[in-house]
């Protein structure tokens, strides 16, 4: 066996390669919050049954319509993004001169329907979907087993945020986007739609989640609390990159699943607590989070 | 004056609303093409919400409120903007995630003769040398022009802008005036909230006055002498 220092490699990378694939979820979930409350200031509670949506969409699309991992990862998301324009049209946008509270609820309303209604039709026990033939196998490397849809995971989630980083912090678009998050009125002036780009932004934000989903139907159990399990970290995840910042979103998601592949290496008894304590440290040290500007 | 031009705002009976609060009371009012035009009075009279209600940024407006031969008063907010309007907001707004260059290019193009951005970059050469800064970080006399700039990019031929000297140097105010003339040369139509009496008077062809939400008092560019002490009363100089 590999050691170094008296520390199992093979371990140790097998645990890191674990948080990296948990953290590149936390970032896909967490980036679709952040951009959904940038712009609306509504914290979604219903990401993580969006989420579990986009794992259900493509166990449902691969059984009754015959439609495969690789269309799915574009169906699905488009599917659940549109989804959310529905949502944001006809449940948020009603209430969205009220307090913010009421949209909050609201969201957490749409998620505990839809994980009740998932698990009436399925069960709570989970089902499996398999990994694409593409991606079957694994690749050996010095200190590891690579599977190949794992490093799939982590690639495709990275291309996916930095993309979505790219297009709000340097394009055009992206620009409408933070201005519209600091001043509305002054952009509805300057003759732009913000309404519209209200909905969008929630369809494209849900549409990141569902698109978390068909990623992780192949490795985890595709089941209806598999949403809400995820959110309950991704909340503190979010709380300690700062709410709001897109980078932030992504560095923090991924770098929380590190932390957390880490604790399970050296201190595994910790492992399901260990970014709640990150949480309470950088709110005691920094409240408005790692990347968060102070109010 | 106005009799002689196209026409290009005209507000009858204008009230607006904040939630409960009654902010106008009735405006009338009327812009010729190429005129320059400032709204005048004290703080609270309701010369930016004036502004605002024009642009639709009110919680609630009634009465007309014609650009350009277009009846706005029912029209979604994003929609006043093309008929070639630009409003310069009293705070500014620059907006901070922004570069220089992304705030002056942001707004879209509401008709397609706009100035070009050389030009712009000729007439403020600080904001090419700082096109990278974040907006924000400017001086108070940059962001102005910067917010200035940005507007006239897009081509709108009727100004809206509320209060531009507030808080500048007197040197950055002489420059804002001959801007402001050269638009006016070019035939833009400017309508002006101004604090600064003496900076909106030389420039302007007319004035309203405005107290508790009604227009009070419309005095023409040639009849400030005469009608200097009532001004004073109205203003409280």
């Amino acid at each position: 066996m590999a050691t170094f220092l008296g520390i199992n490699l093979f371990g140790l990378f097998g645990q890191l390669l674990v948080g990296l694939i948990n953290g590149s979820f936390y970032a896909l979930l967490s980036l679709g919050l952040a951009i959904i409350f940038g712009l609306l200031k509504i914290i979604n509670f219903a990401q993580g049954a969006i989420y579990m949506l986009g794992a259900f969409g493509a166990y449902l699309a691969l059984q009754y319509l015959g439609i495969g991992y690789w269309a799915a990862l574009i169906v699905v998301p488009l599917v659940v993004g549109l989804l959310g324009i529905l949502m944001e049209r006809f449940l948020i946008r009603p209430i969205a001169n009220e307090d913010h509270l009421y949209s909050l609820l609201l969201t957490f309303g749409v998620a505990l329907v839809l994980q009740g209604l998932f698990t009436h039709m399925f069960g709570s026990s989970g089902l499996s979907y398999a990994i694409p033939d593409a991606l079957k196998g694994g690749t050996k490397l010095p200190f590891m087993y690579l599977p190949n849809y794992r490093a799939w995971i982590i690639i495709a989630s990275l291309i996916v945020c930095v993309g979505t980083w790219w297009m709000i912090e340097k394009t055009k678009l992206g620009a409408y986007l933070r201005a519209g998050t600091e001043n509305p009125a002054l952009m509805q002036a300057f003759g732009i739609n913000v309404p519209l780009m209200v909905t969008l932004t929630f369809g494209f934000g849900v549409a990141l989640a569902g698109f978390a989903g068909v990623m992780a139907a192949p490795v985890y159990s595709v089941s209806p609390d598999m949403g809400s399990n995820i959110l309950i970290v991704v909340f503190a995840i979010v709380v300690i990159g700062g709410m709001g910042s897109i980078g932030g979103a992504i560095i923090t998601g991924l770098g929380m699943g590190i932390v957390e592949g880490l604790t399970k290496y050296f201190y595994p008894e910790a492992s399901n607590t260990v970014i709640f304590l990150v949480m309470v440290v950088v709110l005691l040290i920094k409240p408005a989070g790692l990347f968060g500007k102070e109010a | 004056m106005s009799t002689t031009r196209p026409e290009k705002i005209r507000i009858n009976d204008l009230h607006a609303f904040y939630g409960e609060s009654h902010i106008l009371h009735g405006i009338d009012l009327s812009i010729g093409q190429g005129e320059l035009v400032t709204l005048l009075g004290r703080n609270g009279a309701g010369r930016s919400t004036t502004l605002k209600a024009i642009m639709s940024m009110v919680g609630r407006r009634t009465g007309s409120i014609v650009i350009n031969g277009t009846e706005t008063i029912s029209m979604p907010a994003h929609k006043i903007a093309h008929l070639g309007m630009g409003f310069c907001p009293e705070e500014r707004g620059i907006f901070s995630s922004l570069n220089v260059e992304e705030n002056l290019m942001l707004p879209p193009a509401v008709r397609s003769d706009g100035v070009s951005v050389e030009e712009i970059y000729d007439m403020f050469p600080n904001l090419y040398e700082r096109r990278y800064s974040q907006g924000t970080r400017l001086s108070g006399g940059e962001q102005q022009m910067l917010a200035l700039a940005r507007i006239l990019r897009t081509g709108a031929n009727i100004l809206l802008l509320d209060e531009i000297t507030e808080g500048l140097a007197p040197v950055i105010v002489q420059k804002l005036a001959q801007v402001l003339l050269q638009l006016k040369e070019r035939g833009l139509t400017i309508l002006l909230v101004e604090q600064n009496f003496r900076f909106a008077a030389p420039i302007a062809d007319r004035h309203y006055v405005m107290e508790h939400g009604h227009i009070v008092e419309e005095v023409y560019a040639h009849e400030l002498e005469a009608k200097t002490e009532l001004l004073n009363t109205y203003l409280g100089v």
